[in-house]
């Protein structure tokens, strides 16, 4: 088991110009990590971040996106696996932070902690899937996985961690909407 | 009224998908993003799906539709959502966050199953189509019903103002798009 800070702060080194799409309580970590403008954070409805990161990067083949999405965000859009797998953009890394909760709603736990993420990934049609559950071999195969042709998945299995504070209207503030979009756009030029 | 005359009206109240075909086309959409829909899918759909000029995506859920469409709206692509009123439903908390509170450009294009087309949609057979607009209302969304080739200029216009003002619009459509391109004068 790892932890997702420790998970995110190992990735973070790993990390350039791609656009991040976080959300909850993956989001809540990531931003203390790596605050940029371009983590993409405004996801509107629990489990959209995989569709937001399939728009983003349908939208600029030129450019990485990352997803850090959570076991319950995925469980709520677990057709999204299908579809990205159908259109098969190269450019998406999917990570998904799996602690067996909701942890943003009162750590409930999802329905079935024995999903295999990664096994309906694969079986959806991702190109190249990952499942890890030891720090030191994430830390080993990161810089690998990143270089994958996608779409690529990864589970993260992850231990619950500290509470977090979720400040809402900062992760949702209309000003990093703009940040994210200004720089976004700029890279495209 | 003599024949001709019934025929020449029952040609106005027709509705051509390649005539919408050709207005999406002008609004600038790149992509489509589509759940099938029976109102929709031989007129607009299936030559959509074979049209070069469109880049389809094929989603299992329709509230995937508004992530993705966001997703391509903050890199300056524009998208149009092809859905049944019954996903529009389903999708209402995700065009609540997306499209209303964030203000993104959400273009939706609704099929009404079940709509009788000679009635307003407020005054439907089908209990699902006489909320579709009261709750467009209610969130503010803009909305536009095209049951007629008369109503198909509205379509570019309010693609155009959604991505100039970054709001959402819905499109109702209140009869079968006949797939021919033809429109009868």
């Amino acid at each position: 088991m790892m932890k997702r800070d420790e998970c995110f702060r190992i990735l973070a080194r790993h990390i350039k110009d791609e656009a991040v799409v976080a959300t909850y309580s993956s989001a809540v970590d990531w931003v203390e990590i790596n605050p940029r403008p371009l983590n993409y954070l405004s996801i509107g409805a629990m489990g959209l971040d995989s569709s937001h990161g399939l728009g983003l990067a349908l939208g600029r083949p030129d450019k990485r996106v990352i997803v850090l999405q959570g076991d319950g965000s995925l469980l709520m859009n677990l057709g999204s696996l299908v579809t990205i797998a159908a259109v098969a953009p190269k450019n998406l890394v999917h990570l998904v932070a799996q602690n067996d909760s909701y942890e943003a709603n009162g750590s409930q736990p999802i329905p079935n902690p024995k999903v295999d993420f990664t096994g309906i990934a694969r079986a959806s049609g991702y190109a190249a899937c990952f499942d890890f559950s030891d720090l030191r071999i994430f830390e080993q195969q990161v810089a690998h996985m990143l270089e994958q042709e996608g779409p690529v998945f990864a589970t993260l299995h992850i231990e619950p961690t500290k509470p977090l504070k979720y400040d809402y209207p900062s992760l949702y503030d209309p000003e990093k909407r703009k940040a994210f979009k200004a720089q976004w756009r700029e890279r495209s030029q | 009224m003599d024949a001709r005359a019934q025929d020449v009206d029952a040609g106005a109240r027709e509705l051509h998908g390649g005539a919408i075909i050709a207005a999406i086309k002008a609004s600038g959409i790149e992509y489509v993003l589509a759940v099938p829909d029976i109102v929709t899918s031989s007129g607009l759909l299936a030559p959509i799906a074979r049209d070069k000029d469109f880049r389809l995506i094929r989603v299992c859920k329709e509230d995937e539709c508004i992530g993705i469409a966001s997703g391509l709206s903050y890199c300056d692509k524009r998208a149009l959502i092809l859905i049944q009123y019954t996903g529009f439903l389903d999708s209402l908390n995700a065009i609540r966050g997306v499209a209303v509170e964030y203000k993104q450009p959400i273009c939706m294009m609704v099929g009404l199953l079940g709509h009788d087309p000679e009635k307003e949609p407020r005054a439907s057979p089908r209990y699902g189509v006489r909320i579709i607009e009261p709750i467009l209302d209610d969130m503010g969304i803009a909305h536009h019903l095209i049951g007629l080739d008369a109503d198909i200029g509205k379509i570019q216009p309010a693609i155009e103002q959604a991505y100039r003002d970054s709001q959402p619009v819905a499109l109702l459509i209140g009869r079968r798009p006949k797939p021919s391109s033809r429109i009868s004068s």
